[in-house]
């Protein structure tokens, strides 16, 4: 049940954070940060497939996350989503078309590590 | 260093920091919330346990960690945003230490500095590695 769970999780974490990056890039950078500004963005982003199909991800894997706290540590729980880093950024190169440049591969592989140290 | 690059470098370390504030605190708030002795079987114990005060402190702090991580990626690549977020991770264990009192073991302190290795490496480079559109609203009325 636990590692269903985790499977439940990362597979909707990542699928989540990719779609909501995709989403983000197509509406453009937030440059205007007034209250009637913010409100028409959200009005926006509401309508926008990537991110609807995102918010609907998230919920599953923060649902995962909730029934997982009240089973395990969170000291169990977080270092799980160091799977998703991987995937993530796996992901950002080959569908979002990132340059995913040694700094960054170098960056992410030592931050992937550190959650882990952190974590067990 | 042109004033756009430094204006982007501003924005991006002050949503940055919005970002990892709210994610760190709402998820101490989420599991303060919810002790293990709290059984989540029936979908109605879900949206009870969501009407928890310290629940509803760390949904509402975990709701402004997906807005304002949203506002970042309008700008920034997914690839800048995870490894630079995970700064974090950093903040939970020092969390733990000063309002838990939770002891930070050698290899959590090993953990952190590579953690905080791979940010200070990431961060320094330019947050954005695609084009794209700028949306018009920025003080054009």
């Amino acid at each position: 049940m636990k590692w269903v769970l985790v499977a439940v999780m990362v597979g909707a974490t990542t699928a989540g954070e990719v779609l909501q990056a995709a989403g983000m890039r197509r509406h453009g950078e937030i440059r205007d940060f007034r209250p009637g500004a913010i409100s028409r963005a959200l009005a926006l982003l509401a309508r926008n497939r990537f991110v609807i199909a995102s918010v609907v991800a998230m919920a599953i894997s923060f649902f995962a996350f909730m029934k997982l706290l009240s089973m395990t540590d969170l000291s169990f729980a977080v270092p799980v989503s160091a799977v998703t880093y991987v995937m993530e950024t796996v992901l950002a190169k080959y569908l979002l078309k990132e340059r995913v440049n040694a700094l960054r591969w170098a960056g992410a592989a030592l931050v992937i590590c550190g959650v882990t140290l952190v974590s067990l | 260093m042109t004033s756009e690059t430094a204006r982007l470098r501003l924005k991006t370390w002050i949503c940055t920091a919005i970002v990892v504030f709210s994610n760190a605190f709402g998820d101490f708030f989420l599991k303060r919330g919810l002790p293990e002795s709290v059984h989540l079987s029936s979908p109605l114990d879900y949206i009870g346990a969501l009407f928890q005060p310290w629940v509803a402190l760390g949904v509402a702090l975990l709701i402004i960690w997906q807005l304002s991580r949203m506002a970042l990626l309008s700008w920034a690549d997914l690839s800048y945003v995870l490894p630079v977020t995970s700064v974090g991770y950093v903040l939970v264990a020092l969390i733990g230490k000063v309002l838990l009192h939770e002891s930070i073991t050698g290899r959590r302190w090993a953990g952190i500095v590579l953690i905080m290795a791979g940010v200070a490496l990431v961060s320094g480079s330019a947050p954005s590695t695609t084009h794209r559109e700028a949306q018009p609203a920025g003080g054009s009325r």
